[in-house]
């Protein structure tokens, strides 16, 4: 006889066993639907393997296991899968969950199933994957799948097995009648868990008021060569709890939050190690388990060997249920088992105990009193806990008080509970703080989630804005730097004047060859006294010019270096201008030779074009001149303040303006000479109002380079490079856009008073580049 | 098949606050009956009295406060309450002096509190403490055991005490008031304990104290046989309260009064089994009640020695509850599975 260690409180409700032992088990008859749910055990749901409409045999497999703590799911008997949908389950919650339910077909027809045999010539890994696919879980009540347990001697060094028979609930009598009958086949699952985990000891604690089943093991335990001891213990409320039964039986504490393996002891209940003999040898799945019928509102209280599915109502019918008297029905004992308010939920693995208590048996609470601190729950609970301060905290919601006080030891056993003289439901409220404490957890592993999300990714915006900011630095660097190059590229070319001359060479002979096309064309066109003259003589003095320009250019480069860029463009490009009329007046006046020479209808008309090519010569003379003369005056002027070149500069809008004027007018007079006839006197003319606008057009235009030229160039004689304060004005009001949306957005998004120094920050900016773009534009101003 | 829905447990063991309070008072019985042997009917009277004043004002109160009143009433701690301080007054207290004391009691220390459970202080022994603080002279009038005056315990008929409680004191009275042994160690002068023993005729017939305490202990072995209380508080206070009696009495017998003395007469032994162990007002834990004990009985030899009063049963009492709370955090019990118990309150458990 081994030592006993008693465990601190418990208590002696009344057993009520008596009632339910007086008849064998009984087969219960097999329902004609059963439903099963996939998910019997702790851990996974097993996954449907089967269709609506498919017919399965007794045994076969409908879910299977998922992962890695899950068991599979078999048909209890034969029939037709009828539907695989959510339906009412036994689980305190109440809720539905997926159901596979077999219109059964009353044959019960096996699958082919065989046992292992000789199960000690196999490997371990094979015969606990076997008994995972036999569906077995722990049928004590909480269901966890055995293979899992029986995995243990892998990782850990398993010294104790248990085999638990107490059975501590009042009322439940399932496993006692199972030792009583079918002792062999304890022992005999007893054996295959032993060369499963090779323990050093095998302990099977049982309770004193089990006296038959005790005899009836000690006489089945002969035919074994196992070691192992029945240990009898005291009847108390809650020895059947296994960190209580581990205390009882070995005086080791399973330590806070562990498992018993981590101390070496396995506990199996009684009832699954029957089904693992019945799976190992017979190939017997988890298809039935003995079910406690019981309860004043019952005539025949018995235990009933049950297909897993069945309804309730069948086994209650079985037990002729007094349904005028039933006004509880509990799943489980009546300490830690729940309540059932529909009789059509099946039986599944762990459904032990079934009690259709009446009003008198199991009255309805009365009315909590106060709480007198009395301590007799303190004195009753197996955990060592101080349950009416746990009460108090609960009720105060002082959770992380109740938290001290070790809520999460409590096993919710209810002897508190059932102790109280107040009748206050305790584990009521521990359940309910424990609750509160896993949400109030679970929500603030959320809220760390979330914070830690919008730091990451305020670090990669952050991050993202520094790197574009880096860009944009980096580009403006490389920016300056090309411009710089660039000036350096120029001003080495101005100092190498063979680069310049190659680059203007190349590009007199292109605007020749335009200018050479352009006359092919005018020529050819004033043989066959086209139409288009006018406008083919206006492309070709324009090649000309393009083509002087060029020639000018490559012959002041060759001449002599650049001169300084102050005044030289527009000097330049006058003389060019003056050149280019010069040169088309002799152009004109050679084709005004050649017409006469021919008597060509358009003499005429060269005539007058040579009369104001005349005129356009003088003009582009007379621009020369004095821009020359201003461009003197500027220089002298050098000095004076740019509003003062501003007050004095003629109104470029006003000459833009004139431009585009004369451009439109030319235009209309070009389309309205296409309408009218070439050679009546209208389209005469109208030729020379033609050649009279676009005089004036060239006159305005020529007017508008000159100004514009002349502004760029009191600009730079200032040092200011008028394209480059564009720009700048630019950058600067874009800035600002960019501040103030940065800015509104920031006031907009986050909470200002945590970000009110980037704020602050922002402002002063925004103030900088405010100021910056202002000034910018003052200056641009002046200019224009 | 309207089914009841409910969460385990199921079954309650049909016990209830009223049955342990019932239980208390029953258990006061032998002392009781000892104290009417020994100094008349006034004790019967006043616990009569007294639970007739508790229960008016107790009902009072939860009207007051609009709670169900038949549903506290029948909870019997406002009788247990009036029958602990009609024990620890005055046999022939006058009954304004009972009724100041329930009042107290009840009205203050108990419902103004919240109603039961809800006290921090044992609410007889807040009731004792005023009336003692407030009323000397009625309250030192502790009646002469019958037996001084060779008449038997019947010496004053119950109409005649029912006169004297309710009519008035009158100089007739004189002749049967005494001090208690406490007063006459406290207040021997210059006397050694030996020379007060002989002098004394209080002293002389300290058997009536004992006798009485006596009855208590049984009433609180029947109780800690009932499981009412556990061992811890009372074994804790006595032993202390005895040990230091030892210490001393070992040092100087002459100065210092013998343990069994300091055991045997005031208010010890009720103190022990039926004050001290109210639950509402003393340390929760096992561990805690040895402490509180421990703490009672140290401050009642100090007290009684060292202090301005005889008897310092209430006050060392009224002081444990005061610590209480504090204990309480510090004598955790070691919870099933860890190495060692939680000791105080932490931020972060």
């Amino acid at each position: 006889m081994s030592k006993i260690f008693a465990f601190h409180g418990g208590i002696h409700p009344p057993e009520n066993k008596k009632q339910s032992t007086r008849a064998p088990i009984r087969l219960a008859p097999v329902p004609e639907q059963l439903v099963i749910p996939v998910q019997q055990h702790i851990g996974a749901p097993a996954k449907p393997c089967v269709k609506p409409g498919e017919h399965v045999l007794k045994g076969q497999v409908i879910a299977v296991a998922q992962g890695r703590i899950s068991v599979s799911v078999h048909a209890s008997s034969s029939g037709t899968i009828v539907e695989i949908s959510p339906k009412a389950v036994p689980h305190p919650s109440g809720l539905d969950a997926t159901c596979i339910t077999i219109q059964t077909d009353g044959k019960d027809l096996w699958t082919e199933h065989q046992g292992l045999g000789d199960y000690r010539a196999l490997e371990r890994s094979s015969i606990i994957d076997f008994i995972r696919n036999h569906g077995i879980a722990g049928m004590g009540g909480a269901g966890f799948p055995t293979d899992v347990k029986l995995h243990l001697g892998d990782d850990h060094i398993v010294n104790t097995l248990i085999i638990n028979a107490a059975e501590c609930e009042p009322y439940i009598t399932a496993d006692d009648m199972l030792i009583r009958e079918r002792a062999d086949q304890i022992v005999g699952g007893i054996e295959i868990i032993s060369y499963l985990l090779n323990p050093t000891h095998i302990l099977i604690g049982i309770e004193d008021n089990k006296a038959h089943a005790i005899r009836v093991l000690e006489e089945a335990l002969r035919s074994t060569t196992l070691n192992i001891d029945i240990v009898v213990v005291p009847t108390k409320y809650p020895s059947g709890g296994e960190k209580q039964l581990v205390q009882l039986l070995t005086g080791v504490e399973v330590p806070s939050g562990r498992i018993p393996a981590d101390v070496g002891i396995v506990c199996q209940n009684v009832g699954t190690a029957a089904a693992i003999y019945q799976a190992v040898q017979h190939g017997i799945p988890l298809i039935s388990r003995v079910v406690t019928v019981t309860g004043a509102a019952v005539s025949k209280p018995q235990n009933l060997e049950a297909l897993i599915g069945t309804p309730l109502k069948t086994l209650l019918d079985t037990a002729k249920i007094k349904r005028d008297q039933l006004s509880r029905l509990v799943m489980g004992g009546p300490m830690m088992g729940f309540t059932i308010e529909d009789d059509g939920i099946p039986v599944i693995k762990t459904s032990n105990c079934i009690i259709a208590a009446t009003q008198e048996e199991m009255p309805p609470a009365p009315p909590a009193q106060a709480c007198i601190r009395c301590g007799l729950c303190e004195q009753a609970c197996p955990a060592e806990l101080l349950p009416q301060q746990l009460y108090w905290f609960a009720k105060s919601r002082e959770f992380d008080k109740a938290k001290n006080h070790n809520l999460f030891d409590c096993i919710e056993c209810g002897a508190c509970s059932y102790v109280c003289p107040s009748n206050i439901p305790l584990v009521q409220y521990y359940r309910f703080a424990k609750n509160e404490i896993r949400t109030e957890e679970a929500e603030q592993r959320k809220a760390d989630q979330a914070r830690q999300r919008f730091e990451a990714r305020q670090a990669r915006l952050d991050q993202e804005k520094a790197d574009k900011e880096a860009r944009r630095k980096d580009r403006a660097v490389q920016a300056a730097k090309t411009q710089a190059a660039k000036k350096t590229a120029t001003e080495a070319a101005e100092a190498n004047p063979e680069d310049k001359i190659k680059q203007l060479k190349t590009a007199a002979a292109i605007t020749r060859t335009k200018l050479k096309k352009a006359l092919t064309a005018l020529e050819t066109a004033k043989v066959e006294s086209s139409d288009n003259i006018a406008q083919l003589d206006l492309q070709y003095q324009q090649a000309e010019h393009a083509a002087n320009d060029a020639q000018k250019a490559l012959e002041s480069a060759e001449q002599n270096p650049p001169p300084s860029l102050t005044i030289a463009p527009d000097i330049k490009q006058l003389k060019t201008q003056a050149a280019v009329a010069r040169t088309k007046l002799k152009k004109a006046q050679q084709a005004l030779k050649i017409a006469e020479e021919k008597s060509h209808d358009g003499a005429e008309l060269l005539r007058v074009t040579v009369a104001q090519l005349e005129e356009k010569a003088k003009s582009a003379q007379k621009a020369f001149d004095n821009v020359d003369e201003n461009a003197a005056h500027n220089s002298a002027a050098q000095e004076t303040l740019p509003k003062e070149a501003a007050l004095n500069a003629i109104d470029l809008k006003a000459l833009k303006q004139n431009v585009s004027i004369m451009r439109t007018k030319l235009k209309k007079a070009e389309k309205a000479m296409e309408l009218t006839e070439a050679s009546s006197p209208e389209a005469t003319e109208l030729e020379q109002e033609i050649s009279r606008l676009t005089q004036l057009h060239q006159q305005a235009k020529t007017q508008l380079d000159n100004e514009e030229a002349r502004k760029t160039s009191i600009a730079a004689a200032q040092g200011v490079d008028l394209k480059k304060l564009k720009i700048d004005a630019a950058l600067a009001r874009a800035a600002v856009t960019k501040l103030e949306r940065s800015i509104k957005k920031l006031q907009e998004t986050a909470e200002p008073e945590l970000n009110s120094p980037e704020l602050d920050k922002l402002q002063s900016e925004l103030a900088a580049a405010q100021q910056k773009a202002t000034l910018l534009n003052n200056t641009l101003s002046q200019f224009e | 098949m309207a089914l009841i829905r409910i969460t385990s447990p199921h079954v309650h063991k049909p016990a209830s606050t009223a049955d342990i309070m019932r239980l208390v008072i029953l258990a006061t019985l032998p002392g009781v009956l000892a104290m009417t042997f020994f100094f008349g009917w006034g004790t019967l009277i006043n616990i009569l009295w007294a639970a007739f004043l508790a229960l008016a004002f107790e009902a009072a109160c939860i009207k007051a406060r609009k709670r169900p009143l038949y549903f506290y009433l029948k909870d019997n701690s406002a009788v247990l309450t009036a029958v602990l301080i009609a024990l620890a007054l005055p046999p022939f207290a006058p009954w304004w002096l009972t009724m100041v004391a329930v009042f107290v009691a009840i009205v203050i220390a108990k419902q103004l509190y919240g109603g039961i459970g809800q006290n921090p202080f044992n609410p007889a022994m807040i009731a004792y403490a005023l009336v003692l603080i407030s009323f000397p002279v009625e309250m030192t009038r502790w009646t002469a055991p019958f037996m001084l005056h060779g008449e038997g315990w019947n010496v004053l008929g119950f109409i005649d005490t029912l006169q004297l409680i309710f009519g008035g004191w009158s100089e007739h009275a004189d002749a049967f008031t005494s001090a208690t042994p406490l007063d006459e160690m406290r207040h021997r002068g210059g006397l050694t304990t030996e020379e007060a023993w002989r002098a004394s005729d209080v002293l002389a017939n300290v058997g009536a104290w004992h006798a009485v305490s006596a009855a208590y202990v049984m009433g609180g072995i029947f109780l800690l046989y009932k499981k009412i209380f556990s061992w811890h508080t009372p074994a804790a206070m006595l032993l202390s309260l005895g040990a230091i009696a030892t210490f001393f009495y070992l040092i100087a017998p002459d100065s210092y009064a013998d343990p069994f003395f300091h055991l045997t007469v005031g208010g010890t032994m009720l103190g022990a089994f039926f004050i001290a162990t109210d639950p509402v007002s003393s340390a929760t834990s096992n561990k805690g009640k040895i402490w509180f004990g421990i703490g009672i009985g140290s401050l009642i030899y100090i007290i009684r020695t060292w202090g301005n009063y005889p008897d310092a049963v209430a006050f060392s009492i009224l002081l444990m509850n005061l610590a209480a709370p504090f204990i309480d955090q510090y004598t955790q019990p070691r919870t099933y599975g860890h190495k060692a118990p939680k000791r105080g309150i932490k931020e972060k458990a």
